[in-house]
């Protein structure tokens, strides 16, 4: 019965959204407010009902209700309770409704606080994001409708992806799916602003807060993503340029410009088309990234569902496309700028420039990740890039950002003066220079780590250089040390939180080049006693054990690791789940701030005489995530609400 | 010239050099797919290939010492000989597909440098035969050990 119930709740869902779409756009055409009533009531219905998919959807998991093929094939009786809930949005038919009930939330959100605030976009705005929902309840009860009955009903289900079995896959997903549900909200601005005539910067004032939330997501996502990946998936690395981590990626690209490119417009009125473009181009990838995911179009070990929903996407990415274009095309000459370029030294172009890198990083990482099908479509070769084709092509384009994130906060607008120049960034060159010069007689002898070093220390020093005067200013004007600098964080919110967020970055790009540059690796089979040495290290095998858990088996090694003195033991496992054919790595690690001590059990004698382990020293690493943490606490600084400068 | 050209031309080398980066990076990371049959038919040693076939069954050797793993990837035409440096990976079997990655060895073997086991998209149902031999597993070593 619960299953029949959420299956027509989703139908009704659907309805409503269309209504509410239909009446929206009606309503702001005529100016028929009780029409926009209607659709803001619909938009709440929507909410309520995709809510209770996901409640009974979840209580289906709850409940082991096999007789549904969606929790016959995503969870069993030995799944533990906390993976019986993320099993809910562990494939296909579930991450759709986790999805639409995201986009349903984001449109409540936007009820509440623009009602009143953006008369003459809100209606329009309502419009796109209930067609947005629209179109996911379409894949929800055409494509992948999480309620269809399976009969017989099995005893016990499938269960769930054992790799899926990890607290990162609560967190992963959610994360990531509220950065891209975020980013409807400003593509719907964007488009609400196309619709009514009103390309000037109200939308973008509006969606500022929006998009800098969704980016938070979406950086959070990629970072836990690569943290799963690290201590789940047992490769030893973080990132892997795989299809589906390179489709999150893209939109992270574009919507990192456009939050750059949207301060050109605010202050000098310029790019209202590339902004516009921009909006739309993220929300395109977004969608993009679902269907390279989803349909299956690109095997991948991440991709872990299939189904048939390619085509679904595939047209709604070319709606999307063709609809925005026809409106860019419509406002064409609303959209002729007012300002222009004045110098190359100056911000505008500085920021201009990070936009052309990142577009092109993005356009790198896109044509990268469908290579194959380009080349399978035209020459009939299937022939793929790898990780080394992004690391080659990236690496340049990175750290020219790298290099512009020094520049381009400090820098004047307009034109810079030779004065200006000087005071802002002698002392800065200085110390890169200095640092680089300090790392070469370190023996850095890298040539791209002791660049990518070097510039680090540049940005940093700009960061300093620029924090210090304005602490000093207002030292001047009699304030105390630490409420000065407090109080131009939060006064400044907008702009200090960017600069934490770029120290985050900082940290990141050396964790980055340091676990690229310095990791080292070795694979041994080691009798009992036996040990193996790597970079100082020595690994001791000690014997197996095995162990039964609740839903699988549990085959653990212990090595003890020292260096001269005791560490640690550490155990590998490979886990043998009955629903799987083959065993999962369970890796163990001991993580430091200089390198982490990272072990990956691989075959073993079944007596325990003797195993092979695969020992990495990698490098650095820990820092990837304390600067996604300074990242994360960068970017909540920047969402506070801007406080009313003080004259 | 004035700046609109300027700032044309700046946009034209950064897409020249964009473009000159993708190519390279092409040309030199480019993996060509093969299945067993057309990389025996012309192979060329040094060529980074991708082969992918079902590892034929009784064709798997693992020495554990010295990491040396051999085996035959095959795709009903033709049977190609691989040869690898490094545990199996946990989804590798005899009778299961598998992707390898390397180059074609003038000593007729394909040398591979990574090996991508494919991975099925759907679980097996629980069958007794497997678990019998975890549980198998579990008493040999509960035994053997501590």
């Amino acid at each position: 019965m619960i299953p029949e119930v959420g299956g027509g709740a989703a139908f009704a869902a659907l309805a409503l959204a269309v209504w509410g779409a239909v009446a929206a756009a009606v309503g702001g055409r005529t100016g028929r407010v009780a029409l926009v009533e209607s659709a803001q009531h619909a938009a709440l219905a929507v909410f309520v009902l995709v809510t209770a998919c996901f409640a009974l959807l979840t209580y289906a998991f709850l409940a082991f209700d096999f007789s549904v093929r969606y929790v016959a094939t995503n969870t069993n009786l030995g799944t533990p309770f906390y993976y019986r809930i993320t099993g809910v949005w562990g494939a296909l038919e579930g991450s759709i409704i986790l999805w639409t009930w995201m986009l349903a939330l984001f449109t409540l959100l936007v009820i509440l606080r623009h009602r009143e605030s953006a008369r003459e976009l809100y209606p329009w705005v309502l419009t796109v994001m209930l067609a947005v929902i629209g179109f996911f309840l379409l894949v929800m009860t055409v494509a992948a409708p999480p309620f269809e009955r399976l009969t017989p009903a099995p005893a016990d289900g499938r269960g769930l992806n054992p790799l899926l079995e990890d607290t990162g896959m609560i967190t992963h997903p959610v994360a990531l799916y509220l950065g891209f549900t975020g980013l409807t909200v400003p593509f719907a601005f964007a488009l609400a602003a196309l619709i009514a005539g009103r390309v000037g910067d109200a939308w973008i004032t509006l969606t500022r807060r929006w998009t800098i939330v969704a980016w938070y997501f979406l950086s959070l996502g990629l970072l836990i993503g690569g943290w799963w990946s690290y201590h789940v998936l047992g490769w030893g690395g973080y990132w892997a340029w795989d299809p589906v981590e390179n489709a999150a990626f893209m939109p992270w690209l574009t919507a990192t410009a456009f939050l750059h490119s949207v301060m050109i417009q605010e202050r000098r009125r310029m790019l209202k088309l590339w902004n516009l473009a921009l909006v739309i181009l993220t929300f395109g990838l977004t969608i993009f990234g679902t269907f390279l995911t989803r349909s299956g179009v690109i095997a991948s070990v991440h991709a872990f569902t299939q189904g048939a929903i390619g085509i679904l996407f595939l047209s709604f990415l070319a709606v999307v496309l063709l609809t925005a274009l026809g409106l860019l095309a419509w406002r064409w000459d609303a959209l002729r700028a007012q300002g222009e370029l004045d110098s190359i030294l100056s911000r505008e172009s500085a920021f201009l420039l990070n936009n052309v890198l990142l577009i092109a990083a993005a356009f790198t990482v896109f044509f990268g990740t469908v290579f194959p099908l380009l080349s399978e479509a035209v020459r009939g070769v299937k022939v793929s890039v790898g990780a080394p084709f992004f690391n080659q092509v990236n690496v340049p384009l990175f750290l020219s950002l790298v290099f512009l994130m020094g520049v381009g906060p400090l820098i004047a607008w307009r034109r810079a003066s030779p004065n200006n120049l000087r005071r802002n960034f002698l002392l800065p060159v200085v110390a890169g220079v200095l640092a680089a010069a300090a790392f070469f007689t370190l023996g850095v002898r890298s040539a791209l780590a002791v660049l990518a070093l070097a510039l680090a220390v540049f940005v940093a020093a700009t960061i300093a250089v620029d924090f210090t005067r304005a602490t000093r200013a207002r030292l001047r004007m009699g304030e105390r040390a630490l409420p000065a600098m407090g109080g131009l964080l939060l006064r400044h919110n907008r702009r200090y939180g960017g600069f934490v967020v770029h120290l985050g970055i900082l940290v990141i790009t050396v964790g980055v080049m340091g676990s690229h540059a310095w990791s080292v690796q070795t694979e041994t089979t080691l009798r009992r006693g036996e040990a193996a040495e790597l970079a100082g290290y020595r690994v001791r095998f000690d014997g197996l054990t095995a162990t039964e858990e609740s839903n699988h088996f549990k085959v653990a090694g212990a090595f003890t690791v020292t260096n001269g003195r005791a560490l640690d033991t550490l155990r590998p496992a490979k886990k043998f789940y009955p629903q799987q054919d083959s065993p999962i790595a369970y890796v163990d690690y001991r993580l430091g701030l200089k390198e982490d001590v990272y072990l990956v059990l691989g075959d073993f004698a079944r007596d325990g005489s003797q195993a092979t382990v695969k020992v990495q020293v990698n490098r650095l690493v820990s820092w990837i995530w304390i600067g996604g943490l300074v990242l994360t606490l960068g970017s909540l600084l920047a969402i506070l609400p801007e406080r009313k400068r003080a004259a | 010239m004035n700046r609109q050209r300027k700032f044309l031309a700046g946009g034209v080398v950064i897409a020249a050099a964009l473009a000159y980066m993708i190519y390279a990076g092409v040309t030199q990371s480019a993996v060509y797919f093969v299945t067993p049959a057309e990389l025996q038919a012309a192979p060329v040693a040094g060529k980074a290939y991708r082969l992918g076939g079902v590892v034929a069954r009784g064709s798997l050797k693992w020495e554990a010492r010295t990491l040396d793993l051999s085996f035959a990837l095959s795709d009903g035409k033709a049977t190609v000989p691989v040869r690898h440096k490094g545990t199996p990976p946990d989804l590798f079997g005899e009778g299961r597909g598998a992707v390898v990655e390397g180059s074609w060895s003038p000593e007729g073997y394909f040398k591979a440098s990574l090996i991508l086991a494919k991975h099925s998209e759907e679980y097996k149902a629980p069958h007794d035969g497997g678990q019998a031999g975890y549980k198998e597993l579990i008493k040999t070593l509960k035994g053997e050990g501590r």
